[in-house]
Formats: C-alpha cells, structure tokens, sequence
C-alpha cells in the first residue's frame, strides 16, 4: 500500500470517527424534543437521556474493544456505521408508537422517559460509540504511538460532537422538521459507511 | 409580611443596580428546579416574577390592599372567558402564577370546579405563601408537566372541561411542547361540548405569526383580543361557533358589575375580539416535529 493511499485511510477514520460524534450528540438533543410531548420537558427527561447515552456508549466502547480483536479493517469500520444507520432510521417511524405504548402502561414520567430512552436510543448509540476504540486499534502501528493516535481520535470524535450539539441546537431545529434531521443523520452515516466499506474492499484486492 | 425581610437592603440594593430607577424590593429569591423565582414589593403591589429584568412579561401581581383587584392588563383580558361560556362549571388552568386568574374564577363562580396544573412546586409555595392562594376540594392543584397531565387526562378518564385557560408561556423561556399544534388538539380534546380556550400569548417577534397559524390550525377561527395596555395577546376559541358580537356585548354588560371589584372592563372588551388574521398567514404552524418558539422568539 502506497504512503498516499496509507494517509487517505487515517482521514478516512478520523472522518468516521467526526460523523459518529456528531450524530451521537445530535441524536442526544434532539432526544429531548422526540420525548417531551410523552414525557415533557423536565430534568429527568434529560436524565433519563444522559444517562441511556452514557449507558449506551459505555457499553459500545466495549463493544468496539471486543471487535477490534477480530481481523479489524476499514471495511468492518464502515459495516459498523450502516449497521449504526440502519438502526436509527427506524426510531423517526416508531418513536410514537413505541412511546404512546410506554405512556400507558408507564405513570411515572421518570421511569417512563427512562424505558423510552432506551428502546430508542440504546441501539444506534452503541453502534456509533464503537467506533472509537476499534479506529484507535485501525490506526495504531507502533506501541510508543498509541496514546497520540487515541488522543487525536478523541480530538476528532469530540469536536465532531461539539459541532453536532451546536448545529442541532441553534439551526437544524429552526430549519427542519425533527425526522427529517434524524432521517439525515441516518442517511450521512449510511453514505459515509458504504465508502469506507468500498475503500476496505479496494485495499484489499 | 415584613418579617421576611431579612435581607432587604442588600436585595433592594442589587435590583436598583439592575434596573437603575426601579423601585422595588425583592422579599424573596429561589432557585427551584425550573426557573428563578422572586418576590417583588413594588408601590401598591407585590409580584411573583420569573426574572428581574423584562418586567412586563414575566410575573402575577396582587395589590395587597385590594387582593381582588387584579393588576396585570393581561389577567383581566383573560376574564373574556366569561364572553364566550358566561357559567363554566369545569374549569382547567394551565399554569398557577400568583393563583390569580383560578381564585378569581372560583370566587366569581361559586359551582365552579377548577383543576390548575402547574410544574413547579416553588411556584405552588409562593402563591400559597405571598398571595393567599387556597386549594380547596373545588380548586385543585395538580403539580406536573401540562402535556403529561393533558394527555393522561384523555386517556384515563371522562373528565371534560367547559373552559381551558392556558398561562404557562410567562417566562423567559417558552415550554415548546406546549405550543404546539398536537398539543393545542390534545387540549381540544378535553373540552365538553362548546367548551372555550383563553390563551394568554406573545404579541410580538416572529413568533406571533408562527403561534397565530398554530391556533389556527388547531382551532379554525378564533377571536384576536388585544388591548392598548397589554404587549399579550389573549386567543379566544371555542368548539363550535364563536357568539355573535350582539351576544358578546349582552353578556358583557351582565358581568360588568360583578367584575368590577376586579377592575375588569369588561364593556370595552367585545369592540377589541376580532376575527381578522392580522398575522402573516403563509408562516408554518409548530409542531412536534417543529417547534422552535424560543429561537423564532429571538429573531
């Protein structure tokens, strides 16, 4: 593999490791809208929220640790996010009735918010909060490097999340509908997934 | 009352600072869990307010000497429920305040039956506290988000209400589940025949287009009241067809004088309901799926 193509695939990561923040933190805030009208609008709405996404990426840097031990590549990077897509997508159709379903057989809106929260979110921010820690395993090649390629994932990941929760909150509400954003997210994860699988299928020939 | 003045001089000291020719001093300060609240004692009047500056907007007042005297324009414009449904006998009240408009009612109504859903227990405290609020068993107080309440109410019981007074948008920030076209319907959908929605909204921004379409689309026509001495405007629907003005001014001139003690002129209110769309009527109604009334509020 050329030295070219070698850097085009660390960008490649760090791109997916932007998107996967970015969508993480998008998909958090706009939780709190997709919820309020079931739930309303008070602290333990969002803490029912916090606390599912915490849950959730906890368990999907587990997750991407454990994968990362097996026969790791950039293709599997991409698969991971069309997977990620393609759970998300379906929350723009089934939150209502998944809700309304909660609603009736739930009282109290905290433990309400709370089951809601994850049967919504649970799935595709796992899938998203792998990404990190099987890039890190994608990018390192030295031991003495690891920590540098670790905090520039982070960096890349992090900032990707600062502009999700910034573009969320001061523009996507004011422009578009709630579905239509998550219906995007859903949409840029596939897109960016199916390239890096293409990218990991050409590499390899 | 003074009492409680423990630490008045600082307090007053820091609102003047604010405010600079403000005369008034905070008896109170609390942070609750949704908003800062404060007591105010202004000249002849003491006030809840949710923030020391936008003074207009964000507060219940009562006039200690006159309790029933009410002091905000805009609770006085909400007593046109009276107009449109001249004897309720349910009544529901999102939003408490100082416990104005649901003691007044109850007052003016002796059969009435009031339900208040207010999300905030501070606030239930200093209505209590401050402005002599008193729940009885036929003025009830429901501490909970409005939209939970309006939606476990259809779907749980048979309990419609004649009159829905909706107050919850005081503050500096507006509840965005709250103005919504799915919430306005869920509202509608607790009203017994003919019941009657009294709205209390922003008169101004970008929103009041955006809030007008919103009503619109939950309640077809409606009266636009507003008055030369209130930045509010009040929206007045009613399941059914709205009285003729005739009407309206019969029944105006029947309260009068029992809504004098509350310095409410209600004679002068028919002339201001109109039925004219005086927003622009190609804006967007909110929903759930959009509903960005606190940026559009900015803009």
């Amino acid at each position: 593999m050329s030295f070219a193509t070698a850097r085009g695939h660390r960008l490649a990561v760090f791109a997916l490791a932007f998107s996967g923040g970015f969508v993480i933190m998008s998909l958090e805030l706009l939780g709190g809208r997709i919820l309020a009208p079931w739930f309303g609008g008070s602290i333990y709405v969002w803490g029912s929220i916090i606390t599912v996404f915490m849950l959730s990426l906890a368990a999907g840097y587990y997750l991407g640790g454990w994968l990362s031990l097996r026969s790791p590549s950039l293709g599997r990077l991409g698969g991971l996010l069309v997977i990620g897509a393609a759970v998300l997508y379906p929350a723009t159709m089934l939150a209502e009735s998944l809700m309304s379903w909660v609603f009736t057989r739930v009282e109290d809106p905290r433990y309400g918010s709370l089951l809601a929260s994850l049967a919504l979110f649970v799935a595709p921010t796992v899938l998203l909060g792998a990404i990190s820690p099987y890039s890190v395993r994608l990018l390192v090649r030295r031991q003495e490097e690891s920590g540098k390629v670790a905090g520039t994932l982070y960096f890349f990941s992090t900032l990707g999340s600062a502009f999700g929760t910034l573009a969320t909150s001061f523009y996507f509400v004011l422009w578009f509908e709630i579905n239509t954003i998550v219906s995007a997210l859903s949409g840029a994860l596939l897109v960016l997934g199916a390239l890096a699988m293409a990218a990991g299928a050409l590499r390899r020939v | 009352m003074f009492d409680r003045v423990r630490f008045l001089f600082a307090a007053t000291a820091v609102a003047i600072a604010a405010h600079g020719s403000a005369d008034f001093e905070v008896l109170h300060r609390e942070k609750s869990l949704y908003q800062t609240l404060l007591i105010t004692r202004e000249p002849s009047r003491l006030c809840l307010r949710f923030a020391l500056r936008d003074a207009m907007r964000n507060q219940s007042c009562v006039d200690p000497e006159d309790p029933r005297r009410m002091v905000l324009p805009y609770a006085r414009m909400m007593m046109a429920t009276l107009l449109l449904d001249p004897s309720p006998k349910r009544m529901l009240v999102v939003g408490l305040g100082g416990g104005t408009l649901p003691t007044a009612f109850a007052r003016l109504l002796p059969k009435v039956e009031v339900d208040v859903v207010e999300i905030d227990p501070a606030v239930v405290a200093a209505a209590r506290q401050y402005f002599g609020f008193d729940a009885t068993d036929r003025l009830r107080v429901h501490v909970s988000d409005a939209r939970v309440f309006v939606k476990r109410a259809l779907a749980s019981s048979g309990r419609r209400y004649d009159a829905i007074l909706l107050d919850a948008y005081g503050g500096d920030y507006i509840p965005e589940h709250l103005m919504t076209v799915e919430f306005l319907r869920e509202v509608r959908g607790l009203l017994a025949p003919s019941g009657v929605l009294a709205a209390n909204t922003f008169a101004t921004s970008r929103l009041y287009d955006h809030e007008s379409q919103t009503y619109r689309e939950a309640f077809g026509e409606f009266f636009n009241f507003k008055t030369p001495a209130s930045g509010n405007r009040i929206v007045l629907a009613r399941l059914g067809a709205l009285p003729a003005a005739n009407l309206l001014r019969d029944r105006a001139g029947r309260w009068e004088a029992r809504l004098r003690p509350y310095g409410v002129p209600i004679r002068t209110y028919p002339a201001r309901m109109s039925l004219k769309a005086d927003w622009d009527v190609s804006k967007r109604a909110l929903t759930d799926q959009y509903s960005p009334a606190n940026l559009l509020r900015t803009e």
